[in-house]
């Protein structure tokens, strides 16, 4: 079991509020990612439910049972460091083992677990290295078989694929939302990536500001966001936003089309008018980032190629059904 | 890449500092060995006159030779398990965050900074002292005979200088070293379960084995030559009980002036350095590789 809530938790360093009051449901078995930009307060809260410190104010419910005063080690949780925090000088036997040999279980037991956990990462190979013998993504998988050897309720992730090179990423990203599923286990993942967030969550929390800004599945975030900071912050390009008259007509202060609900057209009459400033040709995708005068920049998103060029003249018609309305304030206007 | 031209450059350049240096060890090797084959006493002037391994045998053959080596080794071991002993928990203490700990450091670091005779004067005559000391007027406090630190432990008194001397170097090199440690680690370890207790041994000990090492390597080197605190205070004595290898040698060079004696000496003590170091390196120096 591993069901996390929060419930008006704070958190400010002296006179800094870091955490202002956050109010969470993490269903047991389920991966949540916070996302958000550096500084929204997305590795504190995870701290806080680990019990790497202490809250302000406001409860940490795990499984009902509220923890704010237990120590880390008897939360029953487990955390992957950003910077792996593997002990250097023990080999990734004993790395993975510690926490079992803290616990005081027997050196036939210990051992019995960290090779099933060294089995289920392909490190079995590697049990008797130091750290410093290792890759950045084996380092990676030991990190994450600390984790995992000591069965906790959840596991908590803090930035852990952030050291690695792109193509080590994408391949770790699946393997450990594989391991999660496989394990049943309730994950959360801090992350400043989107396309992490995206991919890996079953649940997104968008935090801003020590706010959460809205939770939700990645489609929701993605289809309905609640205000401009998770529209613009959820999806890659950027929305576009578009104030003044052209919002005023549709009954907003700000309209948000996404760059792939433009329909690219040369020479067209209707819509936003502009010329291409930059075209990006991809192969599978075709980013024109265009100068629509009075609108402003706008950026569309084409898939498959489209041999359009810098200085051509094109229209872009948003579609009616995928225009986010929003109000004075920011918040998100529904049909 | 370096090319003949550059390489060559780079020598004609490093020559006068290289040569010098050279010249600056080798002058005092040279002459120390020319003395130590000759009959050579200041009280005689004159007289000198080759004698072969003679002084060699004199200096070995000597009583205090023995009791000498084993001062030394019993100051340089005890000051060494004294300073680590005692410079872990202070290291340890300094790295927590308490008000005015700047203050504290800066504290912790200053007999570092006092020079040997200074400090051996204030310990003898301010401190040890068996009439005016401050230590004989707190045993008297608790109705205790005062200790004559000097007279009844000799070598225990020098030692306790030397390693008040010695310990905030120790502090120092452990302090950094602990402040080098990851924090992500610590709080891992914490998540993983583990005391304080067991933090400090599985985590931060290992940890600590590279610094512990230096501080071995760098304090042995010094404490085989301690002499002013021992100059200052005892004067080798009494009888022979504070005598270490430094002191004999200038016993035999400035006591007894004999200078070829003095010189066999000192090429002894640059041997006994050698083993030492040999030693270490062999025992401690794994440590060191990467």
């Amino acid at each position: 079991m591993g069901q996390i809530t929060l419930q008006g938790v704070q958190k400010s360093f002296g006179p800094v509020h870091i955490i202002k009051g956050a109010d969470l449901e993490i269903a047991d078995g389920s991966f949540v990612v916070f996302v958000g930009p550096s500084g929204c307060g997305k590795t504190t809260l995870l701290r806080l439910i680990a019990g790497l410190e202490d809250v302000s104010g406001g409860k940490i419910l795990i499984d009902g049972k509220n923890v704010v005063d237990t120590p880390p080690a008897k939360r029953g949780l487990s955390m992957v460091f950003q910077s792996y925090a593997l002990y250097p000088h023990m080999s990734v036997r004993g790395n993975i083992g510690f926490g079992l040999k803290m616990a005081g279980l027997s050196k036939d037991e210990t051992n019995r677990k960290v090779e099933a956990a060294a089995a289920t990462l392909n490190l079995t190979p590697y049990l008797d290295r130091k750290p410093r013998e290792l890759s950045g993504g084996q380092r990676q998988r030991v990190a994450i078989g600390r984790a995992i050897v000591r069965e906790p309720k959840a596991f908590l992730f803090d930035e852990p694929l952030s050291n690695l090179d792109a193509a080590l990423r994408v391949q770790m990203r699946i393997e450990v939302t594989r391991l999660q599923k496989q394990l049943g286990t309730t994950a959360i993942y801090v992350t400043h990536d989107q396309v992490e967030a995206m991919t890996m969550a079953d649940k997104i929390v968008v935090l801003n500001g020590g706010k959460i800004e809205q939770y939700g599945s990645p489609l929701d975030l993605y289809e309905k966001p609640a205000n401009l900071f998770v529209a613009g912050f959820i999806g890659s390009p950027k929305m576009n936003f578009v104030t003044g008259e052209n919002a005023l007509q549709r009954g907003a202060a700000t309209i948000g089309v996404r760059p792939e609900h433009l329909k690219i057209e040369r020479d067209g009459a209707g819509g936003w008018q502009g010329t291409i400033a930059v075209a990006e040709h991809l192969g599978s995708d075709t980013f024109l980032y265009v100068d629509a005068g009075p609108v402003g920049m706008l950026t569309a998103r084409y898939i498959g190629e489209l041999s359009l060029h810098a200085g051509d003249h094109v229209s872009l018609l948003p579609d009616p059904a995928r225009i986010h309305r929003f109000d004075q304030s920011g918040n998100a206007l529904r049909h | 890449m370096a090319t003949r031209q550059t390489q060559l450059l780079a020598r004609s350049l490093l020559t006068p500092a290289v040569g010098l240096l050279f010249i600056w060890m080798i002058v005092p090797l040279a002459l120390t060995l020319y003395f130590s084959t000759l009959h050579y006493s200041l009280l005689d002037p004159g007289s000198e006159s080759f004698v072969g391994l003679e002084n060699f045998r004199y200096f070995l053959t000597d009583p205090a030779f023995l009791a000498s080596l084993q001062n030394t080794l019993v100051l340089v071991g005890s000051v060494l398990a004294l300073t680590i002993l005692l410079g872990i928990p202070l290291a340890l203490l300094m790295d927590q965050p308490v008000i005015g700990r700047n203050f504290v450091r800066l504290m912790v670091i200053a007999p570092f900074f006092v020079m040997p005779t200074v400090s051996a004067l204030v310990w003898k005559n301010l401190l040890m002292h068996p009439v005016s000391g401050l230590f004989a007027w707190l045993a008297q406090l608790v109705g205790l005979t005062p200790v004559d630190w000097f007279n009844d432990v000799p070598l225990f008194a020098v030692i306790l200088i030397v390693t008040w001397q010695w310990l905030p170097f120790a502090t120092l090199i452990l302090l950094t070293a602990l402040q080098s440690l990851d924090e992500e680690q610590k709080e891992a370890a914490e998540m993983d379960g583990a005391s304080a207790v067991s933090t400090f041994i599985y985590i931060t000990l290992p940890h600590l084995a590279r610094p512990i090492t230096v501080v071995i390597l760098i304090e042995t080197i010094f404490l085989l030559t301690v002499f002013a605190e021992i100059y200052v205070t005892t004067g080798g004595g009494p009888g022979l009980s504070t005598t270490n290898i430094a002191f004999l040698i200038y016993s035999q060079a400035l006591i007894q002036f004999d200078v070829g004696s003095a010189s066999a000496g000192g090429l002894v003590a640059v041997v006994i350095a050698n083993i030492v170091a040999f030693f270490l390196v062999r025992i401690v120096g794994r440590n060191l590789e990467a």
